[in-house]
């Protein structure tokens, strides 16, 4: 199959490599750039970051839209979803963050209440 | 992929299996069907993890103390690294993987063979990390203690709180006659669980004769650190202590809340399970490459089809690198 198949732009054609391989590589380095700063933040924990916004603190927002960010780059260029369909990137993407995202909000709301119930001083762990 | 395979629809086809939704192969379709089903297993393990922790948002282990650990660093604080390594190892190997698909898209069966092998090496490496942080997990280093209502208490210097005190320089040893019970021993043919290295007892006594040392709680503070008792109030905390805490099961654990150690088997576990089965796959078509089936047969379309089995292992790391160990 000639290369020419293979859609080679990314971050919206900012970036376009002249063979499948030298993507692959570029998504690779990208993908250990966003790693490597996942770590750092995950170690130096600056205390900006801290605060809590939305509910969760600032540093963890970030964890989870970094992770969101790679999980976009490894299903697109490491999966070939970039080279697929429309219909099929839908079929998949959509089911998914549908589904995923009702579970989330469901479970997290169910546990935060269950929490207040346990914190209001219905029950005593400390013993 | 499709060019390798005829495209071209005969009305007599159409019915017969020469159809192709989405312009992809009956196979990748099932791949992604299978794929799509296996994302919503793991979401469904993760969400559940997320439910327990804001269920216990005051008091759930924080993972920089509990995975510290580096091979040949004993005793050295090094959160995260070691996880952050196996990230790479996972993410190299997606990479040859990818390499490996591309090469089979041009039939260059040698550099399929290749990659292939660097794949599973990656995949080997990763397994094997995993067994190894099973290992300090279960065997824990430190030990702890816990109460009636299932507290755990660890131990921790009084000037230096970030230090934390093993069970061994504690324990004030009091002989008694307390030993392992073992089948062979008894009427009863059954034995008990391993016993602790150290009696309540000895915890005890050993933790009042000491004023240098206190107690480190399951509670958080505003700051998210870990609440950190006075000596007086450890000194009255610990007669509650009903038992000794070494390493983690699936009942206890001494790294605080009794389903982080559960989410951390099942999840993980399950986890690894997926790259064991892919490493076994990759092993299955990497000798299919060999003795050059897929040569024969004009297409690599298999290569491809454990590749999104083998990225989706890596996507799901992903997830569980940042939802266990970062946040």
């Amino acid at each position: 199959m000639a290369d020419n198949t293979h859609k080679l732009e990314i971050f919206r054609g900012l970036l376009k490599f002249r063979s499948n391989q030298s993507k692959i590589w570029g998504v690779l380095i990208f993908l250990s750039i966003v790693t490597i700063i996942e770590v750092v933040l995950g170690i130096v924990k600056p205390e900006v970051l801290m605060n809590i916004f939305l509910g969760a603190k600032i540093i963890n927002w970030i964890f989870i839209i970094l992770t969101l960010v790679k999980a976009y780059y490894i299903a697109w260029d490491f999966m070939h979803l970039r080279d697929e369909t429309s219909g099929l990137q839908a079929s998949v993407v959509i089911t998914l963050i549908f589904l995923i995202a009702y579970l989330v909000f469901i479970l997290l709301v169910e546990g935060n209440y269950i929490f207040d119930v346990m914190y209001e001083g219905f029950v005593s762990w400390n013993f | 992929m499709s060019s390798t395979i005829s495209t071209t629809i005969e009305d007599e086809d159409l019915w017969g299996g020469g159809n192709q939704p989405f312009k992809s192969s009956y196979g990748k379709l099932m791949m992604w069907f299978f794929i799509v089903s296996d994302a919503l297993t793991f979401s469904g393990f993760l969400v559940a993890y997320g439910f327990s922790r804001f269920k216990n948002i005051d008091s759930w282990p924080i993972a920089d103390e509990v995975f510290n650990h580096f091979p040949f660093l004993h005793g050295v604080d090094a959160p995260m690294y070691y996880v952050a390594l196996m990230t790479f190892v996972l993410i190299f190997s997606s990479v040859t993987m990818v390499l490996a698909v591309d090469a089979g898209h041009h039939m260059q069966k040698d550099k399929v063979t290749f990659y292939m092998a660097l794949t599973i090496i990656g995949g080997a490496i990763f397994v094997g990390s995993q067994a190894w942080e099973w290992k300090n997990f279960i065997n824990g280093e430190y030990g702890a203690v816990e109460t009636t209502g299932g507290q755990i208490y660890q131990f921790v210097y009084k000037d230096n709180p970030k230090k934390r005190v093993g069970l061994e320089e504690i324990a004030f040893e009091i002989p008694d006659e307390r030993v392992q019970h073992d089948s062979k021993q008894g009427v009863w043919f059954y034995n008990e669980p391993t016993l602790p290295s150290f009696t309540v007892d000895e915890i005890i006594t050993g933790f009042n004769s000491n004023p240098d040392i206190v107690i480190k709680t399951e509670k958080i503070d505003e700051k998210g650190n870990k609440i950190i008792l006075s000596r007086e109030e450890s000194l009255e905390k610990i007669n509650e202590v009903k038992y000794v805490v070494e390493g983690a099961n699936l009942v206890r654990n001494e790294y605080g809340n009794r389903l982080f150690a559960d989410f951390f088997f099942f999840i993980t576990g399950f986890h690894g399970f997926h790259v064991f089965s892919g490493v076994v796959i990759n092993i299955i078509i990497f000798f299919n490459v060999l003795v050059g089936t897929y040569e024969r047969r004009g297409h690599y379309e298999m290569v491809e089809k454990v590749g999104l089995y083998w990225h989706f292992v890596d996507l799901v790391w992903v997830f569980v690198f940042t939802f266990f160990y970062l946040v």
